[in-house]
């Protein structure tokens, strides 16, 4: 298993370049760097010497791809490309275009993503399967056809509108909990609690009825029947034995994510003034701030490609049959 | 027989998650409202709830050019001059300075000469500065019991148990000098700094450029190989303009008359630098903890800075050291009604803290505010969503007024009608709008009769905003109210109020302009004209700005592009209609005219021209360099009022307006007159914090009856599907044994027995 890691993770090197490099192209294709100097110096008063004192300065006066007039390996390495993007390789994040390190701006926002998110993603997995497990358990029945309807209708609405409509009701009109904000610490649950439920709510229709796909097909296999005519009950039956055995491809989608989970939710972050990486990158986006728009693609791909050799090791554990080759 | 022993299970691990849950609610219900999403109060402490939307940038007082940044900037920074928060027009006062400066001229032998002689080469203002100012507590400032800098670092390991500002335990102050005025002004000359003025302020400051260059020069910087990290003093490089002739005097000389150079100095880019700060900022490893003059402000003004995440909110204080500093005595009579004179003669500031989150979305905001968590509706914008300003006004024939549910709240209203102008304009050197002959002129005013600005401030803005008139704003020297202020190419003037000029008028001209019917009068082909834009080309204002040109039989295309092509197409002049604006950054008609004179056309200067017109009428840029040197007075109304009249007879812009903004503010606020320019209004605010509370407990008593009514749903759902499933669980299947089966059971066993 050990060769098969490495071996994934050499696999990794080409496609991070590929991803940094369909970043680099789509972002100088809309931006020339002095676009990207005007949006940082403002609108009035900007001269042709300010913008080129702050292009050189950020290094973006070298050539996008190639140096021609450099000599040898400077012709490669001279480039905007490789001092901005392929350094990424070493972690070495730079500064963002106003100036802040961005490794530590990362880190101070991983803690409020993985607040929201941890509790979201795990809370949410819970409840799904739960759902999916009780509407099978009532599988044929009139219980089943309602719980589908309603799933349906749940997968139906737009995220935006559990949003707005959550903190509408419950926090405006209620006044159970702040419509928005974050404060660091123990506090942090009256916060979080409403994007939490909203997060959850609104991922169950969706999650649910994948799930009771999922075991409707193992439920009624001949283990599961072999199980009920041992005499096991139906809860015992659907969390022991249907649960594991339609476990792969569930743990396909889950655990693919869960190193995601650090780059957070750039609806939730946004509406609920959560300072974590989601609403990172989109400030980033909004400033045409190539620094950190680079290095939070990078980070997020670095985590997908983690996401998924997890996802692979994941299957071993489940099913013991599963050899990583 | 029922899973018993799992049902027992979850009711056993139910119970003590039940009572925690139900604990914390009633801890909860017991600290009060359960919606506060602001931290607890020390005792007795006052303490402002405010908000801002955009995440910051800069705080450098030499590189932060935006309003929002002002926000925060100019409540801890200090410029030699301010604006007097009441008095309108706008008028200049003393802040760190003790008197107005004293301004004397000279030719180019350095030899005094009269304001209005033709050899004048030099205007040099002299500044005589507050005696016994202070910082703000500070780390740079701590000193030993030697006198010495307690926080200097040789290298980064010896800092890095400091990760931000506040973990340094000392804090030193010292009193305000000139020679801390000449190092801010040094800072904004050092190209490192990246001010955005550095350029404007070369042509006026005697010896920037060439300070500049020294500086880059002893930097021995690398371009593009990372920025300098060691402290350059810039106290060794001479700036020949700026000079302190005693610790309480400074003397700035700038190049010719530029009587504007006042209002500057009351913007922060004059602020004061101690040159201890800048020196501890470049202290190694410092950067990399994002701990530099740009996140962490220094300053003299009333507040200070103790909390800075630009990521969720900003705190400030109030700085122990600031100066006596009474409230005004003086107003408009109006102020006076209003009880902005209450506080007359009190120092301030009134507030000890002022907390700002980062609200990203209106709405929550909105929210936040009407339930009391929020002091004003917003601060670095108004924040009032078209929507929430139907339920915030009423718009009636005699204005906006507050509507009833606003005025049981007790919230009360200001207005801001900021020195500012939007508008639309036309290529210039385009070969359909563009031009100077009386046709080009007749076809530009009559788009600009049948574009009715009025309705579209009322359609689409609420009515905020008020049409323009000519280029200058309500407010600055040079608008003219009344009959003579109107535009008498697009307006009449009828029952005491301007009334734009018909369509059947604006049909006339458009004939006389060579276009019948909106057709070519030579080819007979449609009039299409083109509007860049970056919003998009379907939508409700689309379609009434396209309905507004149909009227002359005129049509209407957008070309729609993102903003950085847009932006694009302007410097190129690749434009033939566009939408723009500008924000004055100070109160003088030179600082809207010089957007029409003709050497600031981008081609003209071969840079961002302010003109984006390229609007270039020679008469116009003569009378604009005669009065730009002027002083207020009636000779310059005169000459202002021309160029008025020579603008509005070629009609560069159309469709223009002026914003007036609405500010809410809960019932416990006091002294909230908004200022159109200066942003240093926290120090005059005042707060009943006793009525806040009282105001906050009545409006957001929490509705509990949701969550019993959440918990009794799930019984009613859980109790029936646990039923059903103990049901399913104890089904039995019931025999149904055939009669010959049972025959032949029966004998069998008769044969057995």
């Amino acid at each position: 298993m050990f060769a098969y890691i490495i071996r994934r993770l050499l696999y990794a090197i080409p496609i991070l370049i590929g991803v940094n490099l369909i970043t680099f192209f789509l972002f100088f294709v809309v931006n020339s760097p002095g676009d990207v100097a005007r949006a940082h110096l403002g609108e009035k008063y900007v001269t042709q010497d300010a913008i080129d004192n702050w292009v050189q300065e950020k290094g973006y006066h070298y050539p996008l791809m190639f140096n021609g007039e450099a000599e040898g390996l400077a012709k490669a390495t001279d480039t905007i490309f490789f001092q901005k993007s392929l350094k990424l390789f070493t972690f070495d994040f730079g500064q963002a275009d106003d100036g802040r390190n961005i490794s530590s701006d990362v880190l101070t926002r991983m803690g409020p993503s993985l607040a929201l998110a941890v509790p979201s993603f795990i809370i949410g997995i819970w409840v799904n399967i739960c759902v999916a497990l009780v509407v099978v358990m009532f599988r044929g029945t009139r219980l089943d056809k309602a719980a589908i309807a309603l799933l349906v209708s749940l997968m139906s609405i737009s995220g935006l509108f559990y949003i707005i409509g959550g903190q509408y009701i419950v926090a405006t009109l209620w006044r159970l909990v702040p419509i928005s904000g974050f404060e660091p610490g123990p506090m942090a649950w009256k916060f979080l609690i409403l994007p939490i439920i909203i997060g959850v709510v609104s991922g169950i229709g969706l999650g649910a009825r994948w799930y009771r796909t999922l075991f409707l097909e193992s439920a009624d296999q001949d283990f599961a029947r072999t199980a009920r005519a041992k005499g096991v009950s139906e809860l015992g039956v659907l969390f022991r034995h249907v649960l594991p055995n339609a476990l792969l491809p569930i743990l396909t989608g889950i655990v693919v994510v869960i190193p995601s989970l650090f780059m957070g939710s750039l609806l939730m972050e946004a509406f609920f003034g959560i300072p974590g990486l989601g609403s990172y990158m989109l400030d980033a986006i909004r400033a045409q701030d190539f620094a950190i728009v680079r290095t939070m693609v990078f980070v997020g791909s670095v985590l997908y490609i983690i996401g998924l050799i997890l996802t692979d090791i994941s299957y071993t554990i489940a099913d013991p049959r599963v050899r990583l080759n | 027989m029922p899973p018993t022993g799992i049902r027992l299970r979850i009711k056993r691990k139910a119970v003590p998650y039940t009572v925690l849950l139900f604990s914390t609610l009633l801890l909860a219900a017991c600290s009060g409202s359960w919606n506060d999403p602001n931290p607890p109060e020390k005792p007795g402490e006052i303490v402002y709830y405010g908000s801002f939307s955009t995440r910051l940038q800069h705080l450098d007082p030499v590189r932060s050019y935006s309003s929002e940044e002002a926000l925060f900037i100019d409540q801890i920074y200090e410029a030699p001059y301010r604006y007097h928060f009441l008095k309108r027009p706008y008028v200049l006062e003393p802040a760190l300075a003790e008197t107005m400066p004293k301004l004397s001229y000279f030719d180019a032998g350095m030899n005094p000469v009269a304001s209005d002689s033709p050899e004048l080469a030099y205007s040099v203002y002299t500044i005589h500065l507050k005696k016994g100012v202070l910082y703000q507590p500070h780390p740079a400032l701590a000193e030993n019991e030697q006198g010495q800098p307690l926080y200097l670092f040789k290298d980064k390991q010896s800092s890095q148990q400091y990760t931000t500002l506040y973990d340094f335990p000392e804090t030193g102050t010292r009193e305000l000098t000139a020679n801390d005025f000449a190092y801010g002004l040094k800072r904004l000359a050092d190209p490192k700094n990246k001010s955005p003025l550095l350029g404007f302020f070369s042509n006026y400051i005697v010896g920037m450029e060439a300070f500049s260059k020294q500086a880059t020069e002893l930097s021995g910087e690398v371009s593009g190989k990372g920025r300098r990290q060691e402290w350059l003093d810039l106290r060794d490089i001479p700036l020949e303009g700026v000079r302190a002739l005693d610790d309480h005097t400074l003397t700035i000389r700038i190049k010719g008359l530029y009587p504007q150079f006042s209002y500057w100095m009351a913007m922060h880019f004059f602020a004061p630098m101690p040159w201890e700060a800048d020196r501890f900022y470049h202290s190694p490893g410092f950067q990399s903890r994002n701990m530099t003059v740009d996140w962490y402000p220094i300053g003299t003004a009333a507040f200070m800075m103790t909390r800075n995440d630009p990521n969720s909110g900003i705190t400030l204080e109030r700085n122990p050291n600031y100066r006596l500093d009474p409230y005004p005595s003086e107003g408009t009579p109006h102020d006076e009604k209003r009880g902005f004179l209450d506080d007359a003669g009190k120092p301030m500031p009134f507030i000890d803290r002022v907390t700002f989150r980062l609200e990203k979305e209106s709405l929550p905001q909105w929210s936040k505010f009407m339930q009391g968590w929020y002091d004003r509706s917003g601060d670095d914008s108004h924040n009032i969503s078209a929507s929430n300003f139907d339920r915030a006004f009423v718009v009636s024939g005699n204005g906006v007024d507050l509507s009833q549910e606003m005025i049981d709240l007790g919230i009360t209203v200001s207005t801001e009608l900021k020195p500012s102008i939007y508008y639309y304009g036309f290529n210039m050197n385009d070969p359909v709008v563009g031009g100077y002959t009386e046709q080009k002129r007749k076809l530009r005013r009559a788009i600009s009769m049948i574009m009715n600005t009025e309705e579209m401030l009322e359609i689409f803005a609420n009515g905020r905003g008020q049409a323009a008139q000519g280029p200058i704003p309500p407010g600055i020297p040079g608008h003219v109210e009344g009959e003579e202020g109107i535009n008498s190419y697009i307006y009449d003037w009828i029952d005491n109020k301007p009334r734009r000029k018909t369509v059947e008028e604006a049909k006339r001209l458009l004939t006389e302009a060579g276009y019948p019917n909106g057709r070519d009068r030579n080819n007979g082909k449609p009039l299409v004209l083109y509007l860049d834009t970056t919003g998009d080309s379907a939508g409700p204002i689309a379609d009434w700005r396209r309905r507004q040109f149909e009227k002359i039989g005129i049509q209407l295309e957008y070309r729609s592009t993102d903003y950085v092509r847009f932006k694009q197409k302007m410097r190129n002049s690749n434009t033939q209609m566009f939408g723009w604006g500008w924000l004055a950054d100070y109160p003088d008609p030179e600082n809207f005219l010089f957007l029409l004179e003709g050497s600031q056309t981008s081609a003209n200067c071969q840079c961002d021209g302010a003109n984006s017109t390229n609007y270039d009428n020679p008469a116009f840029n003569r009378l604009f360099h005669q009065m730009k040197t002027m002083e207020n007075s009636s000779e310059r109304d005169a000459i202002v009022a021309e160029m008025v009249e020579i603008v509005r007879s070629d009609a560069p812009w159309f469709g223009g307006y002026h914003t007036k903004e609405y500010y809410l503010n809960n019932s416990w606020m006091t002294n909230t007159k908004r200022h159109g320019i200066a942003k240093d209004a926290f120090k005059y605010v005042r707060i009943d914090t006793d009525l806040r509370r009282e105001r906050q407990q009545e409006q957001n008593t929490p509705v509990a009856w949701p969550l019993i009514a959440t918990f009794v749903g799930m019984i009613m759902v859980v109790f029936p599907a646990a039923r059903a499933y103990r049901r399913r669980l104890t089904l039995r299947i019931k025999p149904q044994i055939k009669p010959q089966i049972k025959k032949q059971t029966q004998k069998q066993t008769g044969e057995n027995s």
